[in-house]
């Protein structure tokens, strides 16, 4: 496709990309790559006085504070972080295109309403929701994933409820409405194909803020539960020994780091690619 | 003008309503009870019960609602279970830190975006760019926490050129500025090369320059007020992320402020001042959206050349 | 051999000069700062139940009872002398005449009454009103029918006489409780429901400035009625300072005591510092770590079972896990209280007997299950460290990390948490009793809903025992008391409703320039963490 051969033109999405790839296929092939069972708490993992490990020894990346092998961890990590940035931001980029379709395209009392529904939704501060909902209804992974999409979905609907009501007044959909064409073809036909690059270009991007989103929750102790392992948990279980193992704290945030960067590399470069119209902005 | 005010302050009024009524919702969903809490752990179910009814907290959820709002409107948050004090009290106390650290933080993501962005739209397409876009791209990718916990480590720990936290002296405010600007910095640096190179293409500009000005006096005078002014108009909505920023930023660097004060009402699941910081935090959103709106259609690219 | 004798004589005499100036009070002066991660709630006696105010509120109020510093032994403290009747049912204290509050007024045995009655009282919302149940007419007052405790009676301005409704040996221990401390009533009635904010008090202290969120200042009672005491001008508390930022300020010298202790991050480091040793005092607090196990809920109701449980988990490497920061306990009393029997086994580490167990109980399979942790560190470590236990003889049991109230929330619940590891919320004593390790833990009454009895343990012959031996106030007796209570516990432990696990050990860490009367003063059993009154600065002497 047109997108792929531009893409591979920009060294720095390249980059992003090869990132990604690198990470899902680490992820998808994480039982037969991981040297240990991540949430083993292995006997010679700790020093005799239970200090964890540094890198370089036995186990390559060292060890945490239970004995558990950092790398292996970290890989496992990388699954949980994607799979919930993944799906939270599929379920956002979802709920948020639907909100902002059937208000744009409807129109009327309910457009409004679901639009104030969403200037609600923007008027609170997104991790602060997110802490009282993870409260509410305690954390396991698919809990975190939803929670992460309900304060996320908002920014999504306003651009395609822009964007929607731009195209439904365009000539050649009032043509077709004229010639009695269905609500429900116009908007299959015309409508949704020409959403399809935002969606996209959201749909990569968004990631990133998902990711970070798992992270932070995580790192406060409201997100993926351990012992199952995600990069924002390893930090949280670790954050004072930053000191004494800073390993265990800068090497998860450096794959954080690495992660978001790559999608917002390739999602940047996507946006410039399919809509140069809106380059730069939020 | 004055109508679209008007009815703009109608509508974050109704915002806030609505913000109010699902926290409230959502913390009356919450399982622990602020009764056994408060009764301690030695406490009969009487003395419980006899709490609960002191607080109202055995009434139908819509009247505790109403009581709530009702004192809302007077300016009273409620007595924090936990902290035995005012809620208002409490807020008011910590708002100081709080806004000391916002001035920090965006004056930090001001200096640092818009020098970026100006260098990189200078220099657009040499190396110089690149490296400050990726900059720029690293600091939205990073994790404020991270990036907090790195800046206290080696700044302040390691260097031992700050203070490990704490508040009270310009010294003690760089390091959590710094660590809230970086993301806003991140993505002003990209606005403002953005902005100022469609400034730079503008026909005006031409002109300017076909009449004898000089590059730096056209810069200067001319592209940069107008390059920076989307740049300001944006400000107002970054009051979101700030908001959502300084719960861990504060606790990270132990300052006193909202955010800290919200982190530990959460951890100790005290509902009054969740819902207190809360309708803080939308009113100062609802505020920001209010004057980006405002600010933004008055905006004008087109200049008068002197 | 005459100057032999003259030379002992000599030597005996700088021998005893040496001892008297060792002895001698130090002198007045100096400040001290200490540091805490949260802020202080309340300063009100009532109710503050803190880690952090409850040290405090001793050194702003006096009460008729307290303890030696650094020690479990009970002293006088407002109280010059007191008798109890024969039949142990009728406490007179005589209470010492000249003591100021610090608004000026002196205490009389009206406001030694005042304040029991107002913590009894439920408008107060005190958490420690039901400790006070053997005094005549606390059901009244408790219930909201009457005011005033009948039992409770001031003679004259110095006496206050007590009637209890049947001996309780316990009792002298509650009213050295911060619960019983006395409060003037016109500056209760002035600040209202903020007298927390504004205390006054009779303490070796009072309180100077309180800056919300940030820092507490307490200056020197120069009208305590304890000459000589306390030793420091002024101690500000600054609030807010996670412990690792404590402890790093600590070791460049800003801050004298950080209030909760080294954290385990640094913990190793800090112990194997020579320039920390002799700075680094190390207590024994009376408490334990355990796990409890819902006695209602399948499989837990199968004793075995729970035998099984406690046979399964690796007490040493869970110490190892803290860095060794407490010691393995194989029984639920703490070393140090009256009934810990030191000659106890307990339970062993054996995973295959464990097994064997289980599959007698028809779970050769295992089963899963929940364990619940309260969401600080180290316990989510400690409780993935159960966990892995648990799996190794087939018990998958998922962690629920939450935070503490929604823990103790779903422990006080019949149906919920079946195992909950009691970390960062673990019982320590309210006093260094047997008795306050059993009825509000292990206790039938408190087998209810909201009730801390997290295992809903209830053999009501263990509940008559417990009355039986509290009954016993006799201190000649106090022996054979214990033993009785000890004799309770090792039956607790026959029906193994809990784990015990460790009993931690607390190291307070302190500046250079503060001393205490006495090293234990650091890590005081009772004026937790430390003991203020009885701290002095060197360098003012």
């Amino acid at each position: 496709m047109r997108v792929l051969r531009e893409l591979f033109h920009r060294k720095l999405a390249l980059l992003g990309l090869i990132v990604i790839v690198l990470t899902v296929g680490v992820a998808l092939a994480a039982p037969e790559v991981v040297p240990h069972d991540p949430t083993e708490q292995l006997f010679d993992g700790l020093t005799l006085e239970g200090a964890p490990l540094p890198p370089g020894g036995t186990y390559w990346l060292g060890t945490d504070l239970l004995g558990r092998d950092l790398f292996s961890r970290l890989i496992y990590g990388a699954r949980t972080s994607l799979l919930i940035g993944i799906v939270a931001n599929g379920l956002a980029v979802t709920l948020g295109a639907a909100i902002g379709v059937i208000a744009g395209y409807v129109g009327g009392w309910v457009a409004t309403a679901l639009m104030r529904f969403t200037d609600l939704m923007m008027a609170f501060p997104a991790l602060l929701l997110a802490i009282v909902l993870a409260a509410v209804f305690s954390p396991s992974l698919w809990v975190v994933a939803l929670v992460i999409a309900m304060v996320s979905w908002v920014q999504v609907a306003r651009v395609i409820y822009a964007e929607t009501q731009a195209l439904a007044r365009r000539e050649f959909v009032e043509a077709e409405r004229a010639m009695g064409a269905g609500r429900l073809r116009i908007l299959w036909h015309h409508i949704l194909p020409h959403l399809v690059s935002t969606l996209l270009v959201w749909g990569t991007l968004g990631i990133s803020t998902t990711v970070l989103l798992e992270a932070t929750l995580s790192f406060l102790g409201i997100g993926v539960q351990p012992p199952t392992p995600s990069w924002g948990n390893i930090i949280f279980e670790n954050q004072t020994y930053f000191g004494s193992a800073p390993w265990l704290v800068f090497l998860p945030g450096i794959a954080i780091v690495a992660l978001a960067l790559a999608f917002n590399l390739v999602g940047d470069a996507l946006r410039d690619i399919l809509d140069p119209m809106q380059r730069g902005q939020h | 003008m004055a109508a679209y005010c008007a009815r703009r302050l109608v509508q974050s009024l109704l915002i806030l309503l609505g913000v109010s009524i699902i926290t409230f919702a959502l913390l009356y969903l919450l399982p622990a009870d602020p009764a056994r809490q408060i009764a301690g752990r030695s406490a009969t179910p009487e003395m419980v019960a006899s709490i609960r009814h002191q607080l109202g907290l055995d009434q139908p959820f819509y009247l505790q609602y109403l009581h709530y709002a009702g004192r809302l409107l007077s300016g009273d948050l409620g007595r924090s279970y936990v902290q035995r004090t005012d809620v208002t009290a409490l807020i008011l106390t910590r708002l100081p830190p709080t806004l000391v650290l916002m001035v920090g933080s965006i004056a930090t993501e001001l200096a640092l975006g818009l020098v970026m962005g100006m260098t990189a739209a200078l220099k657009r397409n040499t190396s110089v760019d690149r490296v400050l876009m990726v900059i720029s791209f690293v600091g939205v990718s990073a994790p404020q926490f991270v990036l907090g916990i790195l800046l206290l480590y080696v700044f302040a720990v390691r260097l031992a050129w700050f203070p490990i936290g704490g508040y009270g002296s310009l010294r003690q405010l760089v390091l959590p500025a710094l660590t809230l600007g970086i993301l806003g910095a991140g993505w002003y640096a990209r606005m403002m090369r953005s902005s100022l190179l469609d400034v730079l293409q503008q026909d005006y500009l031409r002109t300017a320059h076909a009449k004898g000005l000089s590059g730096a006096v056209v810069l200067l005078r001319h592209a940069l007020p107008n390059a920076i002014l989307p740049v300001i108009a944006m400000i107002g909505l970054d009051i979101g992320t700030f908001m959502s920023g300084i719960v861990v930023v504060e606790s990270v660097f132990g300052w006193p402020g909202i955010g800290q004060l919200t982190w530990q009402a959460i951890q100790r699941v005290d509902i009054p001042i969740i819902m207190g910081v809360t309708l803080v935090s939308a009113c100062a959103i609802v505020l920001g959206n209010l004057l980006a709106d405002l600010i933004a259609p008055t905006i004008d690219p087109r200049i008068k050349l002197r | 051999m005459h100057f032999l004798r003259e030379g002992l004589l000599a030597g005996a005499a700088v021998l005893a000069l040496s001892l008297a100036s060792a002895q001698a009070a130090p002198k007045q002066g100096g400040a001290m700062t200490v540091t805490y991660k949260d802020d202080v709630a309340t300063l009100d006696p009532a109710i503050g139940y803190d880690w952090q105010n409850w040290s405090m509120i001793k050194s702003l109020f006096s009460r008729l009872m307290d303890y030696e510093p650094g020690t479990a032994t009970l002293a006088k403290d407002l109280a010059d002398s007191f008798d109890i009747s024969p039949d142990g049912t009728i406490y007179t204290f005589h209470i010492h005449h000249g003591v100021k509050f610090t608004n000026g007024r002196e205490l009389t045995a009206e406001d030694v009454k005042y304040s029991l009655d107002r913590t009894v009282n439920p408008k107060t919302q005190s958490p420690g009103a039901s400790f006070f149940h053997s005094m005549k007419g606390y059901d009244d007052v408790a219930a909201g029918k009457a005011d005033s405790l009948t039992g409770v009676t001031a003679v004259d301005p110095y006496t206050i006489k007590i009637e209890l409704t049947q001996p309780d040996a316990t009792f002298l221990q509650v009213l050295a409780l911060n619960f019983a401390s006395v409060v003037p009533k016109e500056a209760v009635a002035e600040a209202g429901a903020d007298f927390g904010k504004h205390p006054v008090g009779s303490g070796a202290f009072r309180l100077a400035e309180w800056m919300l969120g940030q820092r507490l200042v307490l200056d020197r009672n120069k009208g305590y009625f304890k000459p000589g005491l306390p030793y420091l001008d002024r101690i500000t508390f600054e609030v807010g300072q996670e412990p690792l930022v404590a402890q790093l300020r600590l070791q460049r010298g800003e801050v004298d005591i950080a209030g909760d202790g080294i954290p385990p991050a640094k913990f190793l480091e800090v112990m194997q510092d020579p320039q920390y040793k002799d700075l680094i005092v190390q207590g024994h607090e009376l408490q334990t770590g355990y796990l409890t196990m819902k006695t209602t809920l399948k499989p837990f109701s199968d004793v075995r079972v729970r035998r099984a449980v406690n046979m399964a988990v690796n007490k040493e490497r869970i110490v190892r896990i803290i860095n060794g920061r407490a010691a393995v306990a194989n029984q639920i009393l703490p070393p140090g209280m009256p009934g810990y029997d030191a000659s106890y086994k307990g339970y062993p580490y054996d995973p295959a007997k464990a097994k064997a167990l289980l599959k007698e109980a028809g779970l050769a399979d295992g089963f899963s299950t929940e364990l619940y942790v309260n969401n600080t560190d180290p316990n989510p470590r400690i409780a993935q460290a159960i966990q892995q236990d648990l799996a190794a003889v087939g018990i998958k049991a998922a962690i629920k990390s939450l935070d503490q109230a929604n823990v103790i929330a779903a422990g006080g619940e019949p149906d919920q948490a079946p195992l909950v590891w009691s970390g960062g919320m673990a019982w320590s004593a309210d006093f260094p009793d047997p008795s306050d390790f059993f009825g509000p833990i292990l206790g039938c009454a408190s087998a209810s809903k909201g009730g801390w009895n997290w295992a809903y343990y209830c053999n009501k012959d263990l509940d008559q025992q417990g009355i039986a031996a509290d009954a016993m106030a006799d201190p000649a007796k106090a022996g054979e008391r214990a033993k009785k209570w000890g004799g309770i516990f090792t039956k607790v432990m026959e029906d193994a409703p809990w784990v015990p696990i460790f009993n931690e050990t607390r190291y307070t860490i302190h500046s250079a320039r503060i001393a205490g009367t006495n090293n234990d003063v650091f890590v005081d059993p009772v004026h937790t963490p430390v003991n203020y009154d009885a701290l002095y600065a060197k360098d003012v002497q």
